[in-house]
């Protein structure tokens, strides 16, 4: 049976057909939909952990009693799960397969880092899939790999493969014939004394691996025309496929180990060889490193950024090589200029506004984190200053205070932290213990919406319950602050903005950490909406005070086409839905509630 | 205004607006394709584009696909959701290519915040960009249909008599795809959309 699916549904289809009954991630785009449709099988187990490296951990616990595994997380997220994975990858794990989505062109991502370095870092395979199909069967072919030669393997997809849809044919479950057993196995304990042979055990099952290389079905050599010979992965052998029709090509499926005897062979069939890849020129220089000669690669093709079939087509064609689509080639007409742009932003009723409205109107340095209130940083708040790494809010807040010394108490060196609920569970916590442990007084504000919003709603530990749904323990958040040694922790009503800035102006006086818990569930995950609040027009004075509140329900009519003296707001019912947050703003009383629904 | 043929891919490119229903009609779109007997890629960026933010989808469907992407001065058909998103995608049209779009405006953020103008005489300028356009009010055909939620389905209807389905695919996948308790509502729309567009 064929099926249109995303990569992402397609790794979790092929989680489910190699007999995978594990699996972990946080979530992170391009990666999330990996798990919320590994949790429609259920004979898989599947979580949410708190963070990448938890779910990693949880992972090789599972390969223990000899499961197979999946953990998916986003290219940043590979960062913090970087230390169990190396240590997976001396460990030895078999049948675990880590997904890392990279996102070049970084469309929803702080760094553009291509993680397929972890590949020799870290020494493990790399295997990188360039269709729906290929991200399926390249989940099957990675547990086998990993069971064979007991080691992680690394399944590298971008935003562009594991967004795009294409045809899949689907197939069966194969599952391992022995149950789950908890056997004693030396090799899981990495006491340095007791690992002294692993890193040489390492390099040779690297070397076995290599061997392996050119015998897989995962690396083909595909002959047309043989004046020119392309070496492509990914998402780039789509776009150079489509960019040069007549070409030859070598498609890499395992990008790390490269197959050497492979590469050798195809550099003899074809006259010249180029290597089109996304960021990091890996696969060529592991070429190079062969000693085998390549005529053109990273120097013909933008260096950062997602390729397309246009930048591969015009890079090589510049450089003389021939076969060039013209279709590609040809300069496509200008985009009308000085267009409004149209970037994302807070929804209508979104709890964070109230909060950005009045840390803009107190003017203090915010140190921001990574969630839906990132965007507090573009107009008209411009209320985020700096914008670092899950949780990092919380210790760059610390690192200011403690840097600035006695004058950090300053008016003009007051700050705050403002930190998601997920976000802070992932990895706030310990930042808020740090601040507590060494004497700081910051005001960590935690957006409490209920959710992982940005990624599309995913459950946290508040919540009440898990991934596959179970019900589970809600954390009193209130309760865990106070645990970490924060006295002052108070909660606050999100769209109450006059309680906000008491809360907020008293927690900066404070000699103390203080933790203000603004709540309001998210909007669009919770499905809230009340009756629109509507405007009187002849109270509106049309000093557009109400518009600093940055809500796409609230529109300007110019004033000739209402025939008054002043242009007047409106609110889009459509849109609105009555957290009366721009009514708190309004000097002239001219926000209303629908009648009968007054404050 | 000419109709896709089956012999060479078709690049259809979706643009609009977070929450107006983009995503839907290139599922729809590419369950068409599907039906239909041909090799499919479709492409669109998630991530935050569902919190108002520009939406942009990439279909594409032939007897073999490689690329998920085509890229500007090469789409076949443009269908915009929105009016300032087909005029800040229209570039990506061949020159023979066909603009479908709703009339209807919405405000970016920056807009609402008094940060920015909307363009004036927006359905001028974008005849005078492009030689192939129909603009309908979809909204207007939707809330006529029964419900202004099923806009996505009346540019659908627009849209099909340009693509090489039968009447009979269009039929069974809207049916196989839709929820029963908007279905009937949604294929008015899309009959009221086909209509609009023969005009």
């Amino acid at each position: 049976m064929r099926s249109v699916m995303s990569g992402n549904e397609a790794i979790a289809r092929g989680a489910w057909e190699a007999g995978v009954t594990v699996a972990t991630a946080y979530p992170g785009t391009p990666s999330t939909e990996i798990l919320e449709n590994v949790a429609t099988y259920p004979d898989i187990y599947s979580e949410w952990s708190v963070n990448e490296k938890v779910a990693v951990e949880v992972a090789i616990g599972a390969t223990e009693v000899g499961a197979r595994c999946l953990s998916a997380m986003k290219v940043v997220g590979l960062n913090v799960a970087a230390d169990p994975v190396f240590n997976a990858s001396y460990v030895g794990t078999p049948g675990y397969v880590v997904v890392v989505a990279d996102d070049p062109g970084r469309y929803s991502s702080q760094t553009e880092q291509d993680n397929r370095r972890l590949g020799p870092y870290a020494k493990l395979p790399v295997l990188e899939p360039a269709t729906s199909q290929e991200c399926k069967d390249f989940v099957r072919a990675g547990i086998e790999l990993s069971e064979r030669f007991g080691t992680p393997v690394m399944l590298r997809t971008t935003t562009r493969t594991s967004h795009s849809k294409g045809l899949v044919e689907l197939g069966g479950r194969v599952e391992k014939t022995d149950p789950p057993a908890l056997v004693r196995q030396p090799r899981y304990s990495l006491l340095p004394g007791l690992t002294r042979t692993r890193h040489q055990e390492l390099e040779e099952r690297m070397s076995r691996i290599r061997a392996w290389a050119d015998e897989s079905h995962l690396n083909r050599i595909e002959m047309a025309d043989a004046e020119v010979g392309i070496v492509a992965c990914g998402a780039a052998y789509q776009f150079a496929r489509e960019a040069f029709p007549r070409a030859s090509f070598l498609k890499v499926g395992m990008s790390y180990p490269l197959p050497e005897k492979l590469v050798r062979d195809f550099r003899a069939k074809v006259r010249r060889l180029y290597v089109v890849e996304e960021l990091d020129p890996f696969l060529e220089e592991q070429i190079r490193l062969m000693g085998v000669q390549v005529d053109g690669g990273a120097e013909l093709l933008p260096r950062w950024g997602e390729l397309d079939p246009y930048l591969v087509a015009t890079g090589l064609a510049r450089a003389g090589v021939p076969g060039a689509n013209p279709i590609f080639t040809t300069q496509p007409a200008a985009p009308v200029q000085g267009l409004p742009m149209r970037p994302p932003t807070l929804c209508p009723g979104c709890g964070h506004r109230g909060v950005f409205t009045v840390l803009s109107r107190l003017k203090v340095f915010v140190a921001g984190d990574i969630g839906c209130y990132t965007l507090g940083i573009l107009p008209p708040f411009n209320a985020l200053h700096s914008d670092i790494c899950m949780g990092a809010s919380i210790g760059t807040a610390h690192g200011i205070e403690k840097a600035l010394g006695a004058t950090a108490r300053d008016k003009k060196n007051r700050k705050v932290s403002v930190i998601g609920d997920s976000t802070f569970f992932h990895s706030g916590m310990t930042g808020l213990l740090n601040i507590v442990w060494n004497g700081g007084s910051s005001v960590v504000i935690i957006l409490d919406n209920r959710t992982t919003a940005m990624t599309g709603g995913q459950e946290t530990p508040a919540m009440g319950r898990t991934l596959s749904g179970k019900e589970a323990p809600a954390v009193d958040m209130e309760a865990l602050c106070r645990a970490l040694g924060v006295s002052r922790v108070q909660t606050v009503d999100a769209y109450d903005l006059a309680a906000l800035e008491t809360s907020i102006k008293a927690a900066l006086d404070a000699d103390e950490p203080a933790v203000i818990i603004a709540q309001a569930p998210c909007v669009l995950e919770y499905k809230i909406k009340w009756e629109p609040w509507v405007i009187e027009a002849d109270a509106c004075t049309g000093c557009m005070r109400c518009l600093r509140v940055g809500c796409t329900a609230l529109g300007v009519i110019p004033a000739a086409e209402v025939g008054r003296e002043k242009d007047l707001v409106t609110i889009d019912a459509s849109l609105c839905i009555g957290c009366g947050v721009c009514a708190q703003m309004c000097r002239f009383d001219a926000i209303h509630a629908p009648a009968g629904k007054e404050g | 205004m000419t109709t896709t043929t089956t012999t060479t891919t078709t690049n259809l490119l979706l643009a609009g607006v977070g929450g107006q229903g983009v995503i839907l009609a290139s599922y729809l779109l590419s369950q068409m394709a599907l039906e239909a007997g041909f090799d499919i890629k479709q492409s669109e960026v998630h991530g935050m584009a569902q919190r108002g933010g520009s939406v942009v989808s990439h279909l594409r469907f032939g007897r073999e696909v490689h690329s998920p992407l085509f890229t500007a001065g090469t789409a076949d058909i443009l269908l915009s959701f929105e009016p300032l998103e087909a005029l800040r995608y229209v570039n990506w049209l061949k020159p023979e290519g066909i603009l479908i779009y709703n009339t209807v405006q919405v405000n970016p953020s920056t807009v609402a915040s008094g940060l920015a103008k909307y363009p004036d005489r927006i359905e001028e300028r974008i005849a005078e960009a492009h030689a192939h356009v129909l603009g309908i009010n979809a909204v207007a055909i939707a809330t006529q249909a029964g419900t202004a939620r099923a806009t996505n389905l009346v540019l659908l209807g627009a849209l099909s008599p340009r693509l090489p389905f039968t009447d009979e695919q269009w039929d069974a996948v809207l049916r196989r795809e839709l929820a029963p308790a908007i279905l009937e509502v949604n294929l008015r729309a899309f009959q009221l959309g086909k209509e609009a567009a023969k005009v």
